[in-house]
């Protein structure tokens, strides 16, 4: 060849723009971001909450690794994916729920959640929601049982029902309410509260928790502030926790407006529950989000909409889980009806023409999950090549 | 062993394992969901589709030649009905509480798929012997099936074996278990299983067969 370059060209579908960004990369930074989450976690519940964060994660790893071993997938816990997965799943459980508990819940949210669907980037619904709904349907009375945040000697002591025995019940936490002069109903999410007694609970103990002891997850604020870190260097689409909120905000302020007397405050239906959390970090979920900008509000106002009528007109005091995991569902379909027009295929020039069915669209929030190493389909002119090559 | 009983052997072990009625076809799976919240009831569901389903085959095979192609289909379901209505009256007799349990499903053996499927694919072209041993081999195949789904369901959603509690009174039950998702859970992870060891299977036949 006498050292001319071999002239290749790469052949392949759009996005074309490619990305340095790998989803190791982009798993990582969640993880940061979720770490003062989980710090102020661990500072409102105490030691019981850091077992279980440690606890939920480290199923969620094992579980991960065994899968990706023996079923041949890509990815391994090395992507940083499933301690997503994990932390995820712990701060949405009570911080006092059975470890035992919490460790079911971490194989079926990557066994089932994940696993099943091929793997990293094939699941159709968000594994810690998958987790969490398992866990809802088995332990019903144990992921209802919150304890009170700020409870005097939470560095040293557990909650005792996170201390049960695998497949044994919890101990009732009543008793060990009473012995720190706390009632029964302290024990109860605001959320629920609301529900069952008609307590409308304080912004500041909602926000942050830190003036009462009311019995809330992870805090809010902190959240909102990490998932804006994440949005503002584009880890995750402002659009989806917008449209969520947004959602969820106007039409609890529509009911609010037509019957202040049986429905609560918007206010109170946002920063109540885990709609911050889950509409932060588990509906942004590259994965089971829609890709188009206009599909992310479709998406996310049928969360915010679903959320609070769950909330409502359910039997359950809780819906974000729900509304996010029917969402999920609904995501294909969201995406092929919110395809964008591709420049020059506008409504005149379809005129007569059947439609197509477009390729993934490329838009200014799209990460491309390419490695930047990965080995792409080339196709290579070499110059002056032989047609048959001499025989020796 | 002569080269029949092997064949015969062989055909038995069909519905147990290789043509398993609820593992390998997935058949039948209407009572495989519905009644197996306990290993008791699992078991009698088994044993009630074991006798129509021998019976009927039985029944099907002797008379193979007499029943007019065109109207075979019906010809077996009256058949499969009339064992049916025996087992039906049969566990009325014997416990009224395991035929509250099992309600509607002792009926609905009726339009079991495997009954059905075996009169036609199998009892119809063959003389009585084989087709006995065919029979109880895939009833065989499906009560272990049932109990192997009824056992898990059982010992997750109540702590009990046949009734008797084997974690003390502080197990936790696992409600899910006893409610519908419970039952494809557990036949989702059963399925799992027989997949993987048969495909294990499979790669040391291939790897047996290449080596000699």
């Amino acid at each position: 060849m006498g050292g001319r370059p071999i002239m290749s060209i790469e052949i392949r579908s759009a996005p074309h723009i490619k990305g340095t960004r790998t989803v190791e990369q982009i798993m990582r930074h969640v993880v940061w971001s979720l770490l003062p989450v989980c710090a102020f976690f661990v500072f409102q519940y105490g030691l019981s909450a850091l077992l279980s964060l440690l606890v939920v994660t480290v199923s969620c790893l094992l579980t991960e690794r065994f899968f990706v071993r023996q079923g041949g997938q890509s990815g391994d816990i090395g992507d940083f994916s499933a301690i997503i997965t994990g932390l995820l799943l712990a701060l949405s459980l009570p911080p006092g729920f059975p470890l035992w508990m919490g460790a079911v819940a971490g194989i079926v949210a990557i066994a089932l959640g994940k696993a099943l669907f091929g793997g990293i980037g094939f699941n159709v619904f968000n594994p810690a929601l998958i987790g969490r709904a398992f866990v809802q349907a088995a332990f019903p009375q144990a992921i209802a049982t919150y304890t009170p945040s700020f409870m005097p000697g939470r560095f040293y002591e557990f909650i005792p029902s996170s201390m049960t025995l695998p497949l044994m019940q919890p101990v009732s936490v009543v008793e060990w309410l009473k012995d720190r002069q706390f009632d029964a109903l302290a024990g109860a999410t605001p959320l629920a509260k609301w529900k069952f007694e008609g307590v409308l609970a304080n912004a500041d103990d909602l926000l942050t928790s830190l003036s009462g002891h009311m019995a809330v997850g992870p805090s809010p604020i902190l959240i909102l502030l990490c998932g804006a870190y994440l949005a503002f260097r584009r880890f995750l689409d402002w659009r989806i926790p917008a449209a969520i909120l947004g959602s969820a905000g106007l039409t609890a302020w529509m009911l609010f407006a037509l019957n202040d007397v049986r429905f609560p405050n918007p206010f109170f239906m946002l920063f109540s529950g885990g709609l911050i959390l889950g509409a932060v970090y588990m509906a942004t979920d590259m994965a089971t989000s829609p890709v188009t900008p206009k599909g992310m509000w479709v998406y996310g106002a049928l969360i915010g909409l679903l959320t609070v009528i769950i909330r409502y007109y359910s039997g359950l005091p809780e819906g974000v889980m729900y509304a996010i995991l029917l969402a999920n569902a609904a995501t294909p379909l969201i995406e092929k009806i919110t395809q964008p027009t591709p420049f020059g295929k506008g409504v005149l020039s379809n005129i007569g023409r059947q439609k197509k069915g477009a390729s993934y669209p490329l838009h200014s929030g799209y990460i491309s999950r390419e490695d930047a190493s990965a080995e792409t389909p080339k196709k290579r002119f070499l110059p002056n090549k032989p047609k048959h090559p001499p025989k020796e | 062993m002569t080269l029949t009983s092997v064949t015969r052997w062989d055909e038995f072990m069909e519905g147990i394992w290789r043509q398993n009625p609820l593992f390998v076809m997935v058949l039948g799976l209407c009572p495989a969901l519905a009644v197996t919240v306990s290993a008791v009831n699992a078991l009698s569901m088994g044993l009630a589709t074991t006798f129509v389903l021998t019976c009927s085959c039985v029944l099907v095979s002797l008379l193979r030649k007499l029943i007019p192609k065109e109207v075979r289909i019906a010809t077996y379901i009256v058949i499969i009905a009339t064992f049916v209505t025996v087992v039906d009256y049969l566990i009325q007799a014997v416990s009224l509480a395991l035929y509250d349990a099992l309600g509607a499903f002792i009926q609905l053996i009726v339009v079991n798929c495997i009954i059905l499927g075996r009169a036609e694919a199998h009892a119809s072209k063959n003389p009585l012997l084989p087709t006995l041993i065919n029979a109880l081999g895939m009833s065989a195949g499906f009560t272990i099936g049932l109990f192997a789904l009824g056992s898990v369901r059982e010992i997750l959603g109540a702590g009990t074996f046949f009734g008797i509690p084997l974690f003390g009174p502080d197990f936790q039950p696992w409600v899910v278990m006893v409610l519908p998702p419970g039952g494809f859970f557990v036949l989702g992870a059963w399925l799992l299983i027989f997949a993987a060891i048969a495909r294990r299977k499979q790669r040391k036949l291939a790897e047996a067969t290449q080596n000699a």
